[in-house]
Protein backbone atom coordinates (compact mmCIF):
# COMPACT_ATOMS: atom_id res chain seq x y z
CA UNK A 1 0.00 0.00 0.00
CA UNK A 2 1.28 3.43 -0.90
CA UNK A 3 1.20 6.22 1.62
CA UNK A 4 1.36 8.64 -1.26
CA UNK A 5 -1.89 10.38 -2.10
CA UNK A 6 -2.68 11.10 -5.72
CA UNK A 7 -4.70 14.08 -6.77
CA UNK A 8 -6.15 13.80 -10.26
CA UNK A 9 -9.25 13.67 -12.38
CA UNK A 10 -10.39 17.19 -11.61
CA UNK A 11 -9.08 20.51 -12.85
CA UNK A 12 -5.39 21.17 -12.27
CA UNK A 13 -6.31 23.91 -9.84
CA UNK A 14 -8.66 21.68 -7.87
CA UNK A 15 -6.10 18.88 -7.68
CA UNK A 16 -3.40 21.28 -6.53
CA UNK A 17 -5.75 22.87 -3.99
CA UNK A 18 -6.58 19.45 -2.57
CA UNK A 19 -2.90 18.54 -2.28
CA UNK A 20 -2.05 21.82 -0.55
CA UNK A 21 -4.93 21.39 1.88
CA UNK A 22 -3.84 17.85 2.66
CA UNK A 23 -0.24 18.94 3.19
CA UNK A 24 -1.21 20.74 6.36
CA UNK A 25 0.52 23.94 5.34
CA UNK A 26 -0.24 26.91 7.58
CA UNK A 27 0.91 30.49 8.05
CA UNK A 28 4.44 30.95 9.38
CA UNK A 29 5.77 27.72 7.92
CA UNK A 30 8.99 27.24 5.96
CA UNK A 31 8.30 26.18 2.36
CA UNK A 32 10.95 24.74 0.04
CA UNK A 33 10.12 25.68 -3.55
CA UNK A 34 11.89 23.85 -6.38
CA UNK A 35 13.16 25.32 -9.61
CA UNK A 36 16.10 27.14 -11.11
CA UNK A 37 14.47 30.13 -12.69
CA UNK A 38 11.35 28.68 -14.29
CA UNK A 39 12.90 25.25 -15.02
CA UNK A 40 11.45 22.88 -12.44
CA UNK A 41 9.33 25.52 -10.76
CA UNK A 42 6.06 24.00 -9.47
CA UNK A 43 3.88 26.80 -10.78
CA UNK A 44 0.55 24.99 -10.28
CA UNK A 45 1.39 24.26 -6.64
CA UNK A 46 2.49 27.84 -6.00
CA UNK A 47 -0.76 29.11 -7.51
CA UNK A 48 -2.61 26.78 -5.14
CA UNK A 49 -0.57 28.11 -2.24
CA UNK A 50 -1.64 31.63 -3.17
CA UNK A 51 -5.30 30.53 -3.20
CA UNK A 52 -4.78 28.65 0.08
CA UNK A 53 -3.96 31.91 1.82
CA UNK A 54 -1.17 30.88 4.19
CA UNK A 55 1.05 33.88 4.88
CA UNK A 56 4.10 34.93 6.89
CA UNK A 57 5.90 32.18 5.01
CA UNK A 58 9.64 31.63 4.83
CA UNK A 59 10.38 30.56 1.27
CA UNK A 60 13.56 28.66 0.38
CA UNK A 61 14.31 28.64 -3.34
CA UNK A 62 17.27 29.32 -5.61
CA UNK A 63 15.83 32.54 -6.97
CA UNK A 64 13.31 35.05 -5.64
CA UNK A 65 10.84 34.91 -8.49
CA UNK A 66 10.93 35.65 -12.21
CA UNK A 67 8.44 37.82 -14.04
CA UNK A 68 4.97 37.89 -12.49
CA UNK A 69 4.13 34.19 -12.17
CA UNK A 70 5.05 31.39 -9.78
CA UNK A 71 7.14 32.53 -6.86
CA UNK A 72 6.91 36.14 -8.01
CA UNK A 73 3.12 35.94 -7.76
CA UNK A 74 3.35 34.51 -4.23
CA UNK A 75 5.61 37.40 -3.26
CA UNK A 76 3.32 39.92 -4.95
CA UNK A 77 0.40 38.51 -2.95
CA UNK A 78 2.24 39.51 0.23
CA UNK A 79 2.47 35.99 1.64
CA UNK A 80 6.22 35.83 2.17
CA UNK A 81 7.98 37.15 5.26
CA UNK A 82 11.45 35.91 4.39
CA UNK A 83 13.27 34.57 1.35
CA UNK A 84 16.27 32.24 1.68
CA UNK A 85 17.98 31.99 -1.70
CA UNK A 86 21.24 32.24 -3.60
CA UNK A 87 20.37 34.61 -6.42
CA UNK A 88 17.48 37.04 -5.89
CA UNK A 89 18.62 39.75 -8.29
CA UNK A 90 17.80 39.05 -11.94
CA UNK A 91 16.65 41.02 -14.93
CA UNK A 92 13.07 39.92 -14.24
CA UNK A 93 12.97 39.91 -10.43
CA UNK A 94 11.10 43.21 -10.19
CA UNK A 95 8.53 41.91 -7.71
CA UNK A 96 11.14 40.84 -5.16
CA UNK A 97 13.29 43.92 -5.80
CA UNK A 98 10.38 46.24 -5.00
CA UNK A 99 9.40 44.40 -1.82
CA UNK A 100 13.00 44.19 -0.62
CA UNK A 101 13.70 47.87 -1.19
CA UNK A 102 10.44 48.72 0.61
CA UNK A 103 11.57 46.63 3.59
CA UNK A 104 8.63 44.25 3.20
CA UNK A 105 10.60 41.04 2.85
CA UNK A 106 13.64 39.72 4.69
CA UNK A 107 16.48 38.17 2.70
CA UNK A 108 19.04 35.52 3.61
CA UNK A 109 21.57 34.99 0.82
CA UNK A 110 23.23 31.56 0.82
CA UNK A 111 25.84 30.31 -1.66
CA UNK A 112 24.06 28.03 -4.11
CA UNK A 113 25.96 24.86 -3.25
CA UNK A 114 25.65 25.54 0.47
CA UNK A 115 21.91 26.04 0.02
CA UNK A 116 21.63 22.64 -1.65
CA UNK A 117 23.89 20.93 0.87
CA UNK A 118 22.05 22.42 3.87
CA UNK A 119 18.85 20.83 2.56
CA UNK A 120 20.64 17.59 1.72
CA UNK A 121 21.92 17.53 5.30
CA UNK A 122 18.42 18.09 6.68
CA UNK A 123 17.07 15.22 4.62
CA UNK A 124 19.95 12.98 5.66
CA UNK A 125 19.71 13.66 9.38
CA UNK A 126 22.91 15.72 9.58
CA UNK A 127 22.64 18.69 11.94
CA UNK A 128 25.41 20.81 10.45
CA UNK A 129 28.58 20.48 8.42
CA UNK A 130 31.90 22.27 7.94
CA UNK A 131 32.25 23.72 4.45
CA UNK A 132 35.04 25.76 2.79
CA UNK A 133 32.65 27.84 0.68
CA UNK A 134 32.30 31.41 1.86
CA UNK A 135 35.25 31.45 4.25
CA UNK A 136 36.57 34.98 4.67
CA UNK A 137 33.45 36.56 3.17
CA UNK A 138 30.43 38.48 4.46
CA UNK A 139 28.36 35.30 4.25
CA UNK A 140 30.52 33.57 6.87
CA UNK A 141 30.42 36.40 9.39
CA UNK A 142 29.34 35.28 12.84
CA UNK A 143 29.60 31.59 11.97
CA UNK A 144 31.84 29.10 13.72
CA UNK A 145 34.99 28.23 11.75
CA UNK A 146 37.48 25.42 12.06
CA UNK A 147 40.71 24.47 10.31
CA UNK A 148 40.41 20.97 8.86
CA UNK A 149 43.33 19.45 6.96
CA UNK A 150 44.97 22.85 6.92
CA UNK A 151 42.01 24.58 5.32
CA UNK A 152 39.48 26.96 6.85
CA UNK A 153 35.89 25.73 6.99
CA UNK A 154 32.70 27.40 8.16
CA UNK A 155 29.89 25.67 10.04
CA UNK A 156 26.63 25.54 8.09
CA UNK A 157 23.42 24.22 9.62
CA UNK A 158 20.81 21.93 8.11
CA UNK A 159 17.88 23.65 6.43
CA UNK A 160 14.55 21.87 6.71
CA UNK A 161 11.16 22.68 5.31
CA UNK A 162 7.74 22.11 6.80
CA UNK A 163 6.53 21.57 3.26
CA UNK A 164 8.40 21.06 -0.01
CA UNK A 165 6.71 21.99 -3.29
CA UNK A 166 8.50 20.53 -6.30
CA UNK A 167 7.96 19.59 -9.93
CA UNK A 168 8.94 16.26 -11.46
CA UNK A 169 8.38 14.79 -14.90
CA UNK A 170 6.77 11.47 -14.00
CA UNK A 171 5.59 9.56 -10.98
CA UNK A 172 4.66 5.91 -10.98
CA UNK A 173 1.60 4.68 -9.12
CA UNK A 174 3.37 4.64 -5.77
CA UNK A 175 5.20 7.98 -5.91
CA UNK A 176 8.64 7.14 -7.31
CA UNK A 177 9.83 10.11 -9.34
CA UNK A 178 11.91 10.90 -12.40
CA UNK A 179 12.71 14.40 -13.57
CA UNK A 180 13.40 15.99 -16.93
CA UNK A 181 16.82 17.41 -17.91
CA UNK A 182 17.99 20.42 -15.88
CA UNK A 183 14.49 20.86 -14.42
CA UNK A 184 15.67 18.26 -11.86
CA UNK A 185 17.84 20.87 -10.07
CA UNK A 186 16.67 21.25 -6.43
CA UNK A 187 13.75 18.79 -6.62
CA UNK A 188 15.39 15.61 -5.29
CA UNK A 189 17.10 17.43 -2.42
CA UNK A 190 13.99 19.36 -1.40
CA UNK A 191 11.94 16.16 -1.50
CA UNK A 192 14.18 14.77 1.25
CA UNK A 193 14.27 17.98 3.31
CA UNK A 194 10.55 18.67 3.47
CA UNK A 195 8.55 17.15 6.33
CA UNK A 196 5.75 16.89 3.77
CA UNK A 197 6.57 16.81 0.06
CA UNK A 198 4.05 17.77 -2.61
CA UNK A 199 4.97 17.09 -6.23
CA UNK A 200 3.35 18.20 -9.46
CA UNK A 201 4.11 15.82 -12.31
CA UNK A 202 3.50 15.96 -16.05
CA UNK A 203 2.04 12.47 -15.85
CA UNK A 204 1.59 9.44 -13.61
CA UNK A 205 2.59 6.18 -15.27
CA UNK A 206 1.61 2.68 -14.13
CA UNK A 207 3.62 1.19 -11.30
CA UNK A 208 6.31 -0.89 -12.97
CA UNK A 209 6.63 1.44 -15.94
CA UNK A 210 9.56 3.31 -14.40
CA UNK A 211 12.88 1.49 -14.51
CA UNK A 212 13.81 1.02 -10.83
CA UNK A 213 17.44 1.67 -11.81
CA UNK A 214 16.43 5.09 -13.11
CA UNK A 215 14.24 6.29 -10.23
CA UNK A 216 15.73 9.55 -8.90
CA UNK A 217 13.47 10.21 -5.91
CA UNK A 218 12.23 7.05 -4.19
CA UNK A 219 8.61 7.05 -3.00
CA UNK A 220 9.52 7.30 0.69
CA UNK A 221 10.10 11.05 0.25
CA UNK A 222 6.85 11.74 -1.60
CA UNK A 223 3.53 12.49 0.14
CA UNK A 224 1.24 14.08 -2.44
CA UNK A 225 1.32 13.85 -6.22
CA UNK A 226 -0.69 16.20 -8.42
CA UNK A 227 -1.11 14.55 -11.81
CA UNK A 228 -1.40 17.30 -14.39
CA UNK A 229 -2.00 14.87 -17.27
CA UNK A 230 -5.37 13.71 -15.98
CA UNK A 231 -6.55 17.07 -14.84
CA UNK A 232 -8.64 19.15 -17.14
CA UNK A 233 -8.18 22.73 -18.09
CA UNK A 234 -5.04 24.65 -18.71
CA UNK A 235 -1.72 23.70 -17.24
CA UNK A 236 1.00 26.26 -17.03
CA UNK A 237 3.85 25.90 -19.46
CA UNK A 238 7.08 27.55 -18.37
CA UNK A 239 8.36 30.29 -20.58
CA UNK A 240 11.96 30.69 -21.52
CA UNK A 241 13.70 33.98 -21.79
CA UNK A 242 17.47 34.14 -22.15
CA UNK A 243 18.81 36.40 -19.44
CA UNK A 244 21.71 38.69 -18.99
CA UNK A 245 22.73 38.32 -15.39
CA UNK A 246 25.65 39.62 -13.42
CA UNK A 247 29.10 38.64 -14.65
CA UNK A 248 29.89 36.17 -11.92
CA UNK A 249 27.62 33.49 -10.74
CA UNK B 1 48.78 24.08 -18.15
CA UNK B 2 49.33 24.57 -21.83
CA UNK B 3 51.14 27.84 -21.13
CA UNK B 4 53.71 26.84 -18.54
CA UNK B 5 54.71 29.53 -16.07
CA UNK B 6 58.31 28.54 -16.62
CA UNK B 7 58.15 30.07 -20.08
CA UNK B 8 59.48 33.60 -20.42
CA UNK B 9 57.07 36.51 -20.50
CA UNK B 10 55.88 37.28 -24.01
CA UNK B 11 55.17 40.90 -24.90
CA UNK B 12 53.00 41.20 -28.01
CA UNK B 13 53.76 44.86 -28.71
CA UNK B 14 52.45 44.60 -32.27
CA UNK B 15 48.86 43.67 -31.37
CA UNK B 16 46.39 44.59 -28.69
CA UNK B 17 44.54 45.38 -26.63
CA UNK B 18 42.55 42.20 -27.23
CA UNK B 19 38.88 42.26 -28.14
CA UNK B 20 36.48 40.30 -25.91
CA UNK B 21 36.46 37.56 -28.49
CA UNK B 22 40.27 37.43 -28.60
CA UNK B 23 40.37 37.24 -24.79
CA UNK B 24 37.99 34.28 -24.90
CA UNK B 25 40.25 32.60 -27.45
CA UNK B 26 43.29 33.04 -25.18
CA UNK B 27 41.42 31.50 -22.23
CA UNK B 28 40.31 28.60 -24.43
CA UNK B 29 43.91 28.08 -25.56
CA UNK B 30 45.01 27.64 -21.93
CA UNK B 31 42.38 25.07 -20.95
CA UNK B 32 44.08 21.68 -21.05
CA UNK B 33 42.61 19.02 -23.33
CA UNK B 34 40.14 16.73 -21.61
CA UNK B 35 39.42 19.16 -18.75
CA UNK B 36 36.13 19.37 -16.89
CA UNK B 37 35.28 23.07 -16.99
CA UNK B 38 32.63 25.44 -15.66
CA UNK B 39 32.18 28.70 -17.55
CA UNK B 40 30.57 31.46 -15.49
CA UNK B 41 27.65 33.58 -16.61
CA UNK B 42 28.39 36.47 -18.95
CA UNK B 43 31.68 36.89 -20.77
CA UNK B 44 33.18 33.54 -19.64
CA UNK B 45 30.40 31.75 -21.53
CA UNK B 46 31.96 32.97 -24.78
CA UNK B 47 35.02 30.77 -24.16
CA UNK B 48 32.97 27.74 -25.24
CA UNK B 49 32.93 28.93 -28.84
CA UNK B 50 36.73 28.81 -28.95
CA UNK B 51 37.22 25.29 -27.58
CA UNK B 52 38.38 22.87 -30.28
CA UNK B 53 36.00 19.89 -30.45
CA UNK B 54 38.94 17.51 -30.62
CA UNK B 55 40.26 18.90 -27.31
CA UNK B 56 37.57 16.93 -25.49
CA UNK B 57 36.81 19.63 -22.92
CA UNK B 58 33.66 18.73 -20.97
CA UNK B 59 31.45 21.58 -19.78
CA UNK B 60 29.73 21.51 -16.39
CA UNK B 61 26.78 23.73 -15.56
CA UNK B 62 25.90 24.08 -11.89
CA UNK B 63 22.19 23.67 -12.46
CA UNK B 64 22.85 19.99 -12.99
CA UNK B 65 24.50 18.90 -16.23
CA UNK B 66 27.86 17.58 -17.36
CA UNK B 67 28.66 17.47 -21.05
CA UNK B 68 26.57 20.53 -21.86
CA UNK B 69 26.12 21.40 -25.54
CA UNK B 70 26.01 24.78 -27.26
CA UNK B 71 23.14 27.25 -27.02
CA UNK B 72 19.86 25.97 -28.44
CA UNK B 73 18.09 27.72 -31.30
CA UNK B 74 14.67 27.39 -32.89
CA UNK B 75 13.09 23.98 -32.45
CA UNK B 76 15.92 22.86 -30.14
CA UNK B 77 14.79 25.23 -27.38
CA UNK B 78 13.48 23.29 -24.36
CA UNK B 79 12.51 25.20 -21.20
CA UNK B 80 13.68 22.20 -19.12
CA UNK B 81 17.22 22.41 -20.54
CA UNK B 82 19.14 25.57 -19.68
CA UNK B 83 22.57 26.64 -18.53
CA UNK B 84 23.30 28.52 -15.31
CA UNK B 85 22.46 31.78 -17.06
CA UNK B 86 19.03 30.27 -17.83
CA UNK B 87 19.83 30.30 -21.54
CA UNK B 88 18.47 27.25 -23.43
CA UNK B 89 21.24 24.79 -24.33
CA UNK B 90 21.51 21.40 -26.05
CA UNK B 91 22.14 17.83 -24.96
CA UNK B 92 24.93 16.15 -26.95
CA UNK B 93 25.71 12.41 -26.63
CA UNK B 94 27.51 11.68 -23.37
CA UNK B 95 25.64 14.28 -21.32
CA UNK B 96 24.55 13.53 -17.75
CA UNK B 97 22.05 15.17 -15.41
CA UNK B 98 22.19 15.34 -11.62
CA UNK B 99 20.59 17.30 -8.81
CA UNK B 100 21.95 20.46 -7.24
CA UNK B 101 23.64 18.89 -4.21
CA UNK B 102 25.50 16.48 -6.51
CA UNK B 103 26.38 19.30 -8.87
CA UNK B 104 28.01 21.31 -6.11
CA UNK B 105 29.61 18.24 -4.54
CA UNK B 106 31.29 17.81 -7.93
CA UNK B 107 32.53 21.38 -7.68
CA UNK B 108 33.36 21.61 -3.98
CA UNK B 109 34.94 18.17 -4.03
CA UNK B 110 37.67 19.37 -6.37
CA UNK B 111 36.57 17.35 -9.39
CA UNK B 112 36.38 20.31 -11.78
CA UNK B 113 39.69 21.25 -13.38
CA UNK B 114 38.98 24.84 -14.35
CA UNK B 115 36.30 27.44 -13.84
CA UNK B 116 36.26 30.79 -15.62
CA UNK B 117 34.64 33.71 -13.81
CA UNK B 118 34.18 37.43 -14.25
CA UNK B 119 35.35 39.82 -11.53
CA UNK B 120 35.03 43.31 -10.11
CA UNK B 121 38.50 43.01 -8.55
CA UNK B 122 41.29 40.48 -8.02
CA UNK B 123 44.01 41.03 -5.44
CA UNK B 124 47.72 40.34 -5.87
CA UNK B 125 47.33 37.30 -3.62
CA UNK B 126 44.47 35.88 -5.69
CA UNK B 127 41.50 37.06 -3.62
CA UNK B 128 38.37 37.38 -5.75
CA UNK B 129 35.58 39.96 -5.52
CA UNK B 130 32.78 39.36 -8.01
CA UNK B 131 29.44 39.03 -6.24
CA UNK B 132 28.51 42.27 -4.54
CA UNK B 133 29.44 45.89 -4.96
CA UNK B 134 28.75 46.52 -1.30
CA UNK B 135 26.66 49.57 -2.22
CA UNK B 136 24.00 50.16 0.44
CA UNK B 137 21.11 49.91 -2.03
CA UNK B 138 22.48 46.86 -3.87
CA UNK B 139 20.57 43.60 -3.52
CA UNK B 140 23.17 40.95 -2.75
CA UNK B 141 23.10 37.88 -5.01
CA UNK B 142 25.85 35.28 -4.88
CA UNK B 143 24.59 32.32 -6.91
CA UNK B 144 27.32 29.71 -7.30
CA UNK B 145 30.22 32.17 -7.37
CA UNK B 146 31.61 31.33 -3.92
CA UNK B 147 31.26 27.58 -4.50
CA UNK B 148 33.07 27.84 -7.84
CA UNK B 149 35.81 30.06 -6.48
CA UNK B 150 36.57 27.58 -3.71
CA UNK B 151 35.96 24.38 -5.59
CA UNK B 152 37.67 24.28 -8.97
CA UNK B 153 41.35 23.30 -9.10
CA UNK B 154 42.14 26.37 -11.21
CA UNK B 155 40.10 29.57 -11.20
CA UNK B 156 40.63 31.75 -14.27
CA UNK B 157 39.27 35.28 -14.13
CA UNK B 158 38.32 37.15 -17.30
CA UNK B 159 37.98 40.89 -16.87
CA UNK B 160 39.07 44.25 -18.22
CA UNK B 161 42.15 45.42 -16.36
CA UNK B 162 40.71 48.85 -15.73
CA UNK B 163 37.22 49.90 -14.63
CA UNK B 164 35.24 52.51 -16.54
CA UNK B 165 36.53 55.20 -14.18
CA UNK B 166 40.11 54.19 -15.04
CA UNK B 167 40.86 52.51 -11.72
CA UNK B 168 42.77 49.23 -11.82
CA UNK B 169 40.91 46.02 -11.04
CA UNK B 170 44.08 44.08 -10.18
CA UNK B 171 44.71 45.55 -6.75
CA UNK B 172 46.86 45.10 -3.62
CA UNK B 173 43.71 44.38 -1.56
CA UNK B 174 40.12 44.08 -2.75
CA UNK B 175 37.85 46.89 -1.62
CA UNK B 176 34.67 45.11 -2.76
CA UNK B 177 33.29 42.28 -0.60
CA UNK B 178 35.21 39.05 -1.19
CA UNK B 179 33.92 35.98 -2.99
CA UNK B 180 36.90 33.84 -2.04
CA UNK B 181 40.32 34.16 -0.45
CA UNK B 182 43.46 33.31 -2.44
CA UNK B 183 41.43 31.29 -4.92
CA UNK B 184 42.35 32.80 -8.33
CA UNK B 185 45.10 31.18 -10.44
CA UNK B 186 45.18 33.44 -13.46
CA UNK B 187 43.73 36.76 -14.60
CA UNK B 188 43.02 37.22 -18.31
CA UNK B 189 42.62 40.84 -19.39
CA UNK B 190 42.61 42.73 -22.67
CA UNK B 191 46.22 43.86 -22.16
CA UNK B 192 47.87 41.14 -20.10
CA UNK B 193 47.70 37.66 -18.63
CA UNK B 194 48.70 37.47 -14.98
CA UNK B 195 49.55 34.46 -12.82
CA UNK B 196 48.43 35.22 -9.25
CA UNK B 197 48.74 31.67 -7.89
CA UNK B 198 52.12 32.24 -6.24
CA UNK B 199 53.58 34.70 -3.75
CA UNK B 200 54.06 37.37 -6.41
CA UNK B 201 52.16 38.53 -9.48
CA UNK B 202 53.80 37.19 -12.64
CA UNK B 203 53.00 38.67 -16.04
CA UNK B 204 52.88 35.81 -18.53
CA UNK B 205 51.84 37.75 -21.62
CA UNK B 206 51.02 41.27 -22.71
CA UNK B 207 49.14 42.65 -25.73
CA UNK B 208 49.76 46.14 -27.07
CA UNK B 209 51.73 47.15 -23.99
CA UNK B 210 54.84 46.15 -22.07
CA UNK B 211 55.39 44.86 -18.56
CA UNK B 212 57.13 48.13 -17.70
CA UNK B 213 54.20 50.21 -18.94
CA UNK B 214 51.76 48.08 -16.94
CA UNK B 215 53.91 48.29 -13.82
CA UNK B 216 53.63 52.07 -14.00
CA UNK B 217 49.81 51.87 -14.08
CA UNK B 218 49.23 49.27 -11.34
CA UNK B 219 49.71 49.41 -7.58
CA UNK B 220 50.87 45.81 -7.40
CA UNK B 221 54.50 44.80 -8.02
CA UNK B 222 54.81 42.85 -11.29
CA UNK B 223 57.35 40.18 -12.10
CA UNK B 224 58.43 38.61 -15.36
CA UNK B 225 58.19 34.90 -15.95
CA UNK B 226 61.17 32.65 -16.57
Amino acid sequence: MSRTQFHSGVTAAEAADAALAASGITSGMTVLVGGFGMAGMPVDLIDALIRHGADELTVVSNNAGNGDTGLAALLAAGRVRKVVCSFPRQHDSWVFDGLYRAGKVELEVVPQGTLAERMRAAGAGIGAFFCPTGVGTLLAEGKETRVIDGRDHVLETALRGDVALIKAHRSDGVGNLVYRKTARNFGPVMATAGAVTVVQVDEVVPTGALDPEAVVTPRIYVDHVVDLSTTTGQTTAPTTAPTTEEPQA
Amino acid sequence: MSTPSTRSTVEHLDRGPLSRDEMAAVVARDIPDGSFVNLGIGQPTSVAGHLRPEAGVVLHTENGMLGMGPEAHGDEVDPDLTNAGKVPVTEPPGAAYFHHADSFAMMRGGHLDVCVLGAFQVSASGDLANWHTGAPDAIPAVGGAMDLANGAKDVFVMMTLFAKDGSAKLVPTCTYPLTGVGCVSRVYTEVALFDVSGPEVVVLETWGTSVDDLAARLDVPLHRAG
